[in-house]
């Protein structure tokens, strides 16, 4: 398999990370780069050796070479150690904890869209997280009329725990409207995130 | 805001400077004029000029300009101007004046140069030196920097080559902030680390080259865009073998994380193919490496200092809160001119 990559026009590192996406995206198989400088070649040389992939690269003509990255084919097929030890991702389960309404500090408005954004591209992903905890106004994104409950709703089908705290619901008044999950307590909450092998917080 | 995006970082700073194989070449070739009064000018591709004017007192003049590295106008300006005021501090000089040089597109909102200029007119005062007009020109892209001129007594001057055997080196600032910016051009860096990056691209080295003043100091250059490699072949000059304890670098940690993301810059590229040949590293350790070609942006100062004084001066300029440290010494020259443990 081939894939192409025109990076002509793109200054460093854009080149290097197009290359490496593209790499990425293939088992195996042949990366060929178009870039317009001598200084992206080599810096493309640099990260095929660091990743101990086979390159090599022509001059097609003037301001324009094409660099070609073969991965996993007839060379060194034993990976380094080093990349052995990238391998040890936190075990456990990944738990994300939501406890505001809004994403980040700044513009409220803002702070809703990427708080909606945030939770949709939770649903995109190849592994959802095994827990979503909501607490304080986080409460206010697991009830009726939050823009986000069809993402949570996916994201419960796909596996997804979803809990939110009831002292928060019954704070606010909104203990009738919980659309989606379960209603959780502080005991749960401090217990998942103690046992979690990640947490994320937006 | 779309404005800004336009405008900003397309790759500034000192990353945007000239390669200094190419550069080398035609400035070899330019006349050069004696003056018995011109103290310091090309030949040791120091970091300014100084003229004399009397048996105690000389000029030093310098200037420095270049695109944002950063997004934010003010804190751009504010860099720029640490970077261009830092060559008077690395000759070991004061900084008396200072010219604003400005390209800028007559079609952007004027408040963002009114920021740039707002940034660099502070670090002009606090570098105790008066801002006295400048010069601005309508141009494509956003440059800016300054000219500057400073005093020194002629024998106090600090030349970037006069290192002697036994000397201990000592870096002010942490390296890494061309990997960081690169990230950030690409999205990929955390505000904290641009943060770091930011906080010591706007420390004056004013502070440094102070304290150096109570030390016996053999050779002081600031560490800009050819990198620390780079300036460090400048001071050894083929006379000496820098060796390099690659432990004691002070440096920004997530740049580790970028360079192995592979974020090179072309600059470092450059940098490496420069004086990499004249550099033997005896680690295996790419990033490192990365970091030790990153050009820097506003660096800090790289000083060769006795050996007797290096641990009491490592002392006071830790107390400026900059990641600083004893990066190495000089050695009697062996085949490689540096030598990177």
């Amino acid at each position: 398999m081939i894939k192409k990559v025109n990076a002509l026009g793109l200054t460093c590192p854009l080149p290097v990370i197009e290359t490496k996406k593209a790499l990425e995206e293939i088992e195996k198989g042949t990366v060929e780069v178009l870039v317009d400088n001598e200084i992206a070649v080599q810096n493309l040389s640099k990260m095929a050796d660091q990743l101990k992939m086979d390159h090599s690269f022509t001059k097609e003509e003037e301001n324009v070479y094409k660099v070609e990255i073969i991965k996993g084919e007839g060379i060194e097929k034993e990976p380094a150690p080093v990349f052995e030890a990238i391998s040890c991702a936190p075990a456990g389960k990944k738990v994300v904890v939501i406890s505001d309404k809004n994403m980040g500090v700044g513009d409220e408005a803002l702070g809703k869209v990427l708080m909606k954004g945030f939770i949709f591209a939770l649903t995109q992903l190849d592994k959802v997280p095994d827990t979503i905890i909501f607490y304080n106004s986080g409460a206010f994104i697991s009830i009726e009329g939050s823009e986000s409950i069809e993402d949570l709703k996916k994201l419960e089908e796909a596996g997804t725990e979803i809990l939110t705290c009831g002292t928060c619901l019954n704070h606010y008044g909104i203990a009738e409207k919980l659309a989606v999950g379960s209603v959780t307590n502080m005991y749960v909450i401090a217990e998942t995130m103690m046992n979690a092998g990640s947490i994320v917080k937006p | 805001m779309r404005e800004k995006e336009i405008v900003f970082c397309k790759g500034g700073g000192c990353t945007a400077k000239l390669g200094a194989g190419v550069l080398g070449k035609i400035l070899d070739k330019l006349p050069r004029q004696k003056d018995e009064n011109l103290l310091i000018g090309f030949e040791g591709s120091d970091d300014a000029a100084v003229y004399k004017l009397a048996d105690n007192l000389a000029i030093v003049q310098t200037l420095d300009f270049f695109p944002p590295m950063v997004d934010d106008p003010y804190t751009f300006g504010q860099i720029a101007a640490a970077n261009a005021l830092s060559d008077i501090y690395a000759m070991g000089g004061d900084v008396k004046t200072a010219l604003n040089i400005v390209c800028f597109p007559e079609s952007y909102d004027m408040n963002i140069l009114g920021k740039i200029l707002q940034g660099g007119a502070e670090k002009v005062a606090e570098a105790g030196g008066v801002l006295c007009g400048g010069h601005s020109i309508n141009d494509d892209g956003v440059k800016y920097g300054l000219s500057v001129t400073g005093v020194i007594d002629p024998n106090k001057i600090r030349p970037n080559d006069k290192c002697q055997k036994g000397d201990v080196l000592i870096l002010t600032k942490p390296l890494g902030v061309g990997l960081v910016c690169s990230a950030a051009r690409v999205n990929m860096c955390h505000e904290k680390t641009m943060a770091e990056a930011v906080k010591s691209m706007t420390f004056l080295n004013k502070y440094a080259a102070k304290i150096a003043d109570e030390f016996d100091i053999h050779a002081c250059t600031d560490v800009t865009g050819f990198g620390l490699l780079g300036h460090l072949s400048e001071m050894t000059k083929g006379s000496f073998t820098a060796v390099i304890d690659s432990k004691n670098v002070p440096y920004i940690k997530n740049a580790r994380k970028f360079a192995d993301e592979f974020l090179y810059t072309a600059a470092a590229q450059k940098n490496r193919n420069f004086v990499g040949d004249k550099v033997k590293f005896y680690i295996d350790d790419f990033a490192m490496e990365e970091i030790l070609f990153d050009p820097q942006t506003s660096g800090g100062l790289l000083f060769a200092v006795s050996e007797k004084d290096a641990l009491n001066m490592l002392e006071k300029i830790k107390t400026l809160g900059m990641p600083c440290g004893i990066i190495g010494k000089i050695e009697e020259k062996e085949d490689f001119e540096i030598k990177v443990i």
